[in-house]
């Protein structure tokens, strides 16, 4: 699978509060969740983000609450991947789980720009900033998370498996 | 080579002799949970698997506890699909308004969980029953719709990295809530990422249970898979008469692999401070300054259990909260909130014109029940201080342990027990 779009970049640590608001979370609409996803991080993303963006941050992203409200709401907003330094572990899961594909990857994270198009070769694990053609390696999905991508995420995993 | 307590936990649930940081594993679980902010959406998937029940009904445990009593339409909506999901499954641990409380107060409370177990539960402070010698961690709804239909969830074995409390004993006002903090003030947020907590020392040996779950409470907070205590004569003294299913009592072998290990000496730990907007800005509250506040809230799933509501009343006894200081006390659960209430503690709170509220997360996560406004300052012995956690993005959220905070309502101002005049 190939992933193209233009990015938007955050600091570290962006927490899941930044993320999707407590405040939000009477709800679990995935539209109604988009419509303030980052709202406490960059009140205007919700706004401005489109359809295939990218998000690039530092490292510890999604630390925080165990809400899926959080991939959810990045999901619904239109993000087609998320491409940090590092993960919050419950995050990790949580992405790889309702089908948000997200990449560790330091150096890419350090050379790419707000705005600049990547493009995301998923089988390779390589992230490409189209605007300078410097290309990055990002940390390959472990075997265990390919056969939850394979399946169309945990849902239908684990559906397979007990029809088994 | 010896193995951890946590790899033990988990190499036992996985029916290995042996399991090795790295390793994916499946895992049965004894415990899996959920909040009325969380199994809403793992109901939905669990639908979507075409299962006709849960894999235990004694195991999976529903808390509404975030937005309860609902504090609105549509909060009421979410409670309600926990409460007809609890009706159809039969689950035997559903508990509504009355007997509720906030879930990690209440559960190793009712002896749902013990030591040895493994739980999972789709609220990351589901680490806090590493202080009973379990393996537990936060994971997210569609985790949980998994584990619900069939009882197991994959793990990579985490690493370990050891804490070693050295000392007699602990400095005056000092708890658990500052050991933890001290520690995530020197790793950071991300310091623990993956990896299993394990605290272990002279100085824990003597901690109490409440102060452990503190501890353990607050190991997401340093980005760690779970945190842990080896089960001693403290915890089974705590889960005697509590835990119903039979329990296995685990502990590390001396030549365990360890990623890292942190010798601290409880002398140098005095009551610390996390300033906004991340747990790792700590302060040892002698380098505080003058900190200005608004509002002091007591309670939550870190410091919401009967010690910490005792060391406030000790403080505020007698005492008023300052003319520019909102207070309120919220208690974990029912049972510690009669406790309470038996000793005094509530008639001391009132006296002081603290606000006591029902068990519910409400403030802590900013829900309902106390909300900041823009620019408020308030402190807080949750768990997060986060942008906007507890109110208006612009709000700030200062964490600490209940003596300081109900020192600091007083005062009116960010100060230790002792400045109390
Ligand atoms: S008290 Fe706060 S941290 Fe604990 S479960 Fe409730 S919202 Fe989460």
């Amino acid at each position: 699978m190939k992933i193209r779009g233009k990015t938007w970049k955050f600091g570290a640590d962006i927490d899941t509060d930044a993320i999707i608001p407590a405040r939000y979370l009477n709800t679990s609409d995935p539209a109604e969740l988009a419509r303030h996803c980052m709202e406490d991080a960059d009140p205007q993303f919700p706004d401005k983000v489109g359809e295939g963006d990218i998000i690039v941050a530092d490292k510890n992203f999604g630390c925080g609450s165990s809400r899926e409200h959080a991939p959810i709401a990045i999901k619904a907003a239109g993000v087609s991947a998320v491409v940090a330094k590092s993960f919050a572990r419950i995050f990790y899961r949580n992405a790889f789980n309702i089908g948000l594909p997200i990449f560790e990857s330091p150096d890419a994270v350090d050379a790419i720009n707000e705005g600049d198009e990547v493009l995301i070769d998923t089988e390779k694990g390589t992230i490409t900033n189209l605007k300078t053609g410097e290309q990055y390696t990002s940390t390959a999905f472990p075997p265990f998370m390919l056969e939850l991508i394979e399946a169309g995420g945990l849902i239908n995993y684990v559906n397979r498996r007990v029809q088994d | 080579m010896g193995m951890t307590i946590t790899e033990k936990i988990l190499a036992a649930h996985s029916g290995k002799k042996k399991v090795s940081p790295g390793e994916l594993i499946n895992c049965r679980v004894d415990v899996v949970l959920g909040n009325d902010i969380t199994a809403p959406v793992a109901i939905k998937e669990f639908e979507k698997i075409g299962v006709e029940s849960v894999f235990d009904k004694d195991r999976v445990v529903l808390v509404p506890d975030h937005f309860i009593p609902n504090k609105d339409i549509k909060s009421a909506e979410q409670a309600k699909i926990l409460r007809e999901f609890a009706r159809k499954h039969e689950l035997t641990n559903y508990f509504e308004v009355g007997r509720m409380g906030i879930e990690h107060c209440l559960l190793p409370e009712q002896g749902i969980v013990g030591p040895g177990d493994v739980v999972v539960g789709a609220d990351s402070h589901t680490c806090t029953y590493g202080a009973l010698g379990a393996f537990s961690t936060g994971v997210g709804s569609t985790d949980m719709a998994a584990a619900m239909a069939t009882g197991e969830v994959w793990f990579k074995v985490p690493e370990s990295i050891k804490f070693i409390f050295q000392g007699e004993k602990l400095n005056p006002w000092v708890s658990g809530k500052d050991l933890i903090l001290y520690i995530i003030g020197k790793i950071g947020v991300d310091g623990a990422l993956y990896k299993a907590m394990e605290f272990t020392g002279p100085v824990i040996s003597s901690l109490s249970m409440d102060s452990r779950f503190t501890m353990a409470n607050m190991a997401i907070e340093a980005g760690g898979k779970n945190g842990i205590f080896a089960p001693d004569e403290i915890t089974l003294a705590y889960v005697k008469g509590r835990t119903k299913r039979p329990y296995t009592l685990y502990e590390s072998d001396a030549d365990a692999e360890y990623a890292a290990v942190y010798e601290i000496d409880a002398r140098d730990i005095e009551p610390q401070v996390a300033f906004p907007h991340l747990p790792e800005n700590t302060r040892p509250i002698s380098e505080v300054g003058n900190v200005e506040i608004d509002k002091v809230v007591i309670g939550s799933c870190t410091n919401g259990r009967l010690e910490d509501l005792r060391t406030a009343a000790a403080v505020l006894k007698g005492r008023k909260v300052h003319d520019r200081v909102r207070a309120i006390v919220f208690p974990g659960t029912q049972e510690i909130y009669k406790q309470a209430m038996k000793e005094g503690l509530f008639e001391i709170f009132i006296d002081a014109n603290v606000a006591v509220s029902t068990p519910t997360c409400g403030p802590c996560l900013g829900g309902h029940m106390g909300i900041l406004a823009k620019g408020e300052r308030a402190v807080a012995t949750t768990n997060r201080n986060f942008v906007g956690r507890m109110g208006h993005p612009e709000s700030e959220v200062y964490l600490s342990n209940p003596a300081v905070a109900a020192a600091s309502a007083i005062m009116g101002r960010i100060v230790a027990p002792w400045e109390v005049k």
